[in-house]
């Protein structure tokens, strides 16, 4: 026990109380067995990773004014639903045996079946790859805008990527230089774009520099079309509308339009002219996640967008079987009920032990869709899930790597370091 | 290069909130000037006015010659120097450092010409062609500085560059970037809240409180005659004791205490003559404080009598906590964890003193430095 020292944790997380809080993190490998290596992005900071029954950890050494500032920054995102890493606690008042004074620690849950951008780029084929990450990009950068957040520091190390159908989801992991306003001036907007167009490209550029791109990939084209995305959808979820009173149905369509990109409208002005002619219409209140939230009210599932999309495509389907059958018209509820129960969790259960963990339930449920439609195609049937099953289990899911927590190359602690970058080029040289 | 002139500038937010008044401020072509003040103070709000990152509600804004109050940040020639510079462990040093120079499409001759100027101000020559990975902590540090250097600005504005450094690490940079600014000649606004930073790198120090600017000065101007409490208890490691205190005729009473005033403190101070019987603010620094048993010089009636609390040995100091009864006065830092019922006093006594904690010590006060202030208005009192 170390006299002074301090560990702030919330509800429902490990005391870390048995971690070796009187040593430095980088020796952490060889003195606790909670720690484990996973696969992460460059950190300017030394940051370990550690295993309680209740998920992984991730402690980063910081002075305590910065810990205790992103953990509050990471508690605002929260709080507004942003896609982040979630702050679990602050550790302050370390010392070494020697008394000497040794930084404090932010501690943050690691995301489950989150990607760094290295394995995203392994693993994705080069075309859909620029596609996805722009878009998740584009997506992550307007939602922190929307709610008024600087980030200060986008960068291709500091998110990380959770699959989403077929698209991909960015989390924000490092808000050391976040800060939550009431609202962003235009100019701080694209103050921030410009520092992640300059960090992206230095990211690609690197990526070309380590083999993970080819070599004739362009940074400066693709930051250009990350620019023109994020402006796009920017200007698409903020623009002021100028209709005819008789043109009302309008706002009904921007309202659609706004849902099929996968927002929620909570709240949208509208502002009648003088003369009463015209109407001004323009969202307040967006939340990203429409279908998400339309499937999480029918079946309580929580996933992430696109996702839900595929699910909500499955959940209608099987809506209309089921109402074909019947005869009749069913409730919502009940139709949701069914599909729960008789197709989802079914796959769900069918997926030996051993190869639960490679997919989180959603994007397997999707992958498995996917496979399903493909083998059908394939062999000019429909073929039923039990079928399709056995191949999916076969063919895919034995393929792939868990990507639950993705350790290093050998599973194993990455060792001591004295440099964040060097354990990076050691994992992945491992 | 170019001057920057803040003008009588407001800023107030949608929302109502005011977080800069009137400030006026004269940066000089090539001057190295700090912002500095607790959080909330408005100095990375002026920063970013200065730009174009935060519109200006009322004032005006030059750069050089021109009013720039509507003139976009792209096109203001200036580089804000990020808080979190990464470096990339594929790329070389030369890569890292001219890379977003390439993301401009600047000429590839250029690039590299600009980069060689640039390694060479930094030291960094003979590294061009290495990893990060093989380069010590100051010098990738360096490197990123070179990602800033390169893109030639006419003026550079630094918000906390140094933050997120360990403490060592913070130590070397401030005299890197002080090096620097000196030799590439560039004016540079920087802000940050760490008083030594301030005091170590500017040529002067603008010290802000509430959207107020305090004072601006030299550094060591700044420290010799702070205008009023709040800088006085600001600038200066550990931070100035201030107490109420009550003048009479030659001396004052400092709780318990009484202090003579030389007749020279007094005459350089006719306005104190005014606050006779009254009560002030009375601030002095830990080094005007020292163990009586080695001040030989100590003035007459400068020496008062306390019970150690607590001693920090520092080698070339030994910093002594003691208690004085005196009512501490708040000098309204925000980011100090002052407890003004604790009456603490702090003095930097010369590493011989023999005192221990819970002992009685004679103090010798040098009372020709003590700094007095007005209670109410917290002005100093000078003429």
């Amino acid at each position: 026990m170390i006299a002074g020292l301090e560990i702030i944790t919330r509800q429902g997380h490990p005391d870390f109380w048995d971690l070796p809080w009187d040593q430095p993190l980088k020796r952490w490998d060889s003195l606790t067995e909670r720690a484990i290596g996973v696969r992460r992005g460059l950190s300017r900071h030394v940051v370990r990773m550690v295993q309680y029954p209740q998920g992984i950890y991730a402690p980063k050494e910081t002075e305590r004014s910065l810990a205790e500032r992103e953990y509050r920054a990471l508690r605002q995102l929260e709080d507004v639903r942003l896609p982040a890493v979630r702050a679990v606690g602050v550790v302050s008042g370390r010392h070494s045996p020697c008394s000497v004074e040794l930084e404090s620690v932010l501690i943050t849950r690691f995301l489950d079946y989150s990607l760094p951008y290295q394995h995203v780029f392994r693993t994705t084929a080069p075309s859909a790859l620029r596609e996805r990450l722009l878009d998740a990009a584009a997506v992550l950068l307007s939602r922190l805008h929307l709610e008024g957040v600087f980030w200060g520091d986008i960068s291709l190390a500091n998110v990380l990527f959770r699959r989403d159908a077929g698209a991909l989801m960015a989390y924000l992991v490092d808000a050391e230089t976040a800060e939550c306003r009431p609202s962003l001036s235009d100019e701080m907007r694209e103050h921030d774009l410009a520092i992640g167009v300059e960090n992206i490209a230095g990211g690609l550029y690197d990526a070309i520099g380590e083999g993970l791109l080819e070599a004739d990939a362009d940074p400066a084209e693709i930051t250009d079309e990350l620019v023109e995305r994020y402006r796009w959808l920017w200007a698409e979820l903020t623009r002021t509308d100028d209709i005819a009173v008789h043109e009302r149905w309008r706002i009904r369509e921007r309202i659609e339009r706004l849902n099929s990109m996968g927002f929620d409208v909570e709240e949208l002005s509208v502002v009648q002219s003088a003369d009463g002619s015209r109407l001004q219409m323009r969202p307040v209140v967006l939340e990203e996640g429409h279908a998400h939230l339309r499937l999480r009210k029918l079946t309580g599932l929580e996933v992430q967008e696109n996702q839900a999309r595929t699910l909500l495509n499955a959940l209608d389907a099987y809506g209309l079987q089921l109402e074909r059958e019947a005869g009749r018209v069913l409730p919502e509820a009940i139709k949701a009920y069914r599909w729960l129960s008789e197709r989802y969790e079914p796959v769900i259960e069918a997926i030996p032990a051993l190869y639960r963990d490679r997919l989180d339930d959603a994007q397997l449920i999707y992958e498995f869709l996917e496979h399903r439609f493909e083998r059908s195609k394939a062999l000019g049937r429909q073929v039923e899930n039990d079928e399709a099953l056995v191949t999916f289990v076969s063919e895919v899911l034995a393929q792939l790597p868990s990507e639950r927590a993705l350790l290093d190359a050998h599973g194993v602690p990455t060792g001591g370091e004295d440099d964040p970058s060097d354990a990076l080029l050691r994992s992945r040289s491992g | 290069m170019a001057s920057i002139t803040i003008d009588q500038v407001d800023k107030v937010y949608p929302n109502g909130f005011q977080a800069i008044y009137g400030l006026s401020l004269e940066v000089s072509d090539g001057e190295f000037v700090v912002l500095v003040g607790p959080s909330g103070c408005g100095k990375s709000t002026a920063l970013r006015m200065v730009a174009g990152l935060e519109q200006i509600t009322d004032g005006e804004l030059r750069i050089g010659e021109r009013i720039v109050n509507d003139v976009e940040p792209k096109n203001r020639d200036i580089a804000m120097v990020f808080q979190n510079y990464a470096l990339y462990p594929h790329m070389t040093v030369a890569e890292n450092i001219g890379f977003a120079l390439k993301l401009a499409k600047v000429p590839k001759a250029e690039v590299t010409a600009r980069v060689h100027e640039a390694a060479q101000m930094l030291e960094l020559t003979d590294q061009l062609d290495r990893k990060p990975s093989q380069l010590s902590g100051g010098q990738r540090q360096r490197v990123a500085m070179g990602r800033a250097i390169v893109r030639e600005p006419a003026a550079f504005l630094m918000d906390e560059p140094l933050s997120n450094l360990d403490a060592k690490l913070r130590v070397q940079m401030r005299a890197d970037i002080s090096r620097l600014q000196r030799q590439l000649g560039v004016t540079t606004i920087y802000v940050t809240h760490d008083q030594v930073e301030a005091m170590t790198m500017g040529d002067r120090v603008a010290v802000l409180k509430d959207g107020y600017l305090q004072q601006v000065d030299t550094p060591q101007h700044l420290y010799d005659r702070p205008d009023n409490v709040f800088v006085a208890a600001f600038i200066g490691s550990p931070s100035m004791n201030l107490f109420e205190a009550t003048l009479d005729g030659s001396g004052m009473h400092l709780g318990g205490h009484r202090l003579a005033l030389p007749d020279a403190t007094l005459e350089r101070r006719p306005a104190l003559a005014t606050y006779s019987g009254r009560k002030i603010a009375v601030g002095i620094r830990p080094e005007d404080l020292e163990d009586a048993s080695l001040a030989t010089d100590a003035a007459e009636g400068a020496v008062i009598s306390s019970t150690v609390e607590l001693t920090e040995s520092l080698g070339s100091e030994i910093v002594v906590h003691f208690a004085l009864d005196a009512v501490r006065v708040d000098a309204g830092n925000p980011d100090a964890a002052d407890d003004l019922s604790a009456a603490d006093a702090v003095a930097r006594f010369d590493p011989r003193s023999r005192c221990r904690a819970g002992e009685l010590v004679d103090i010798a006060v040098t009372v020709e430095n003590l700094h007095f202030f007005d209670l109410e208005s917290q002005a100093a009192i000078w003429d």
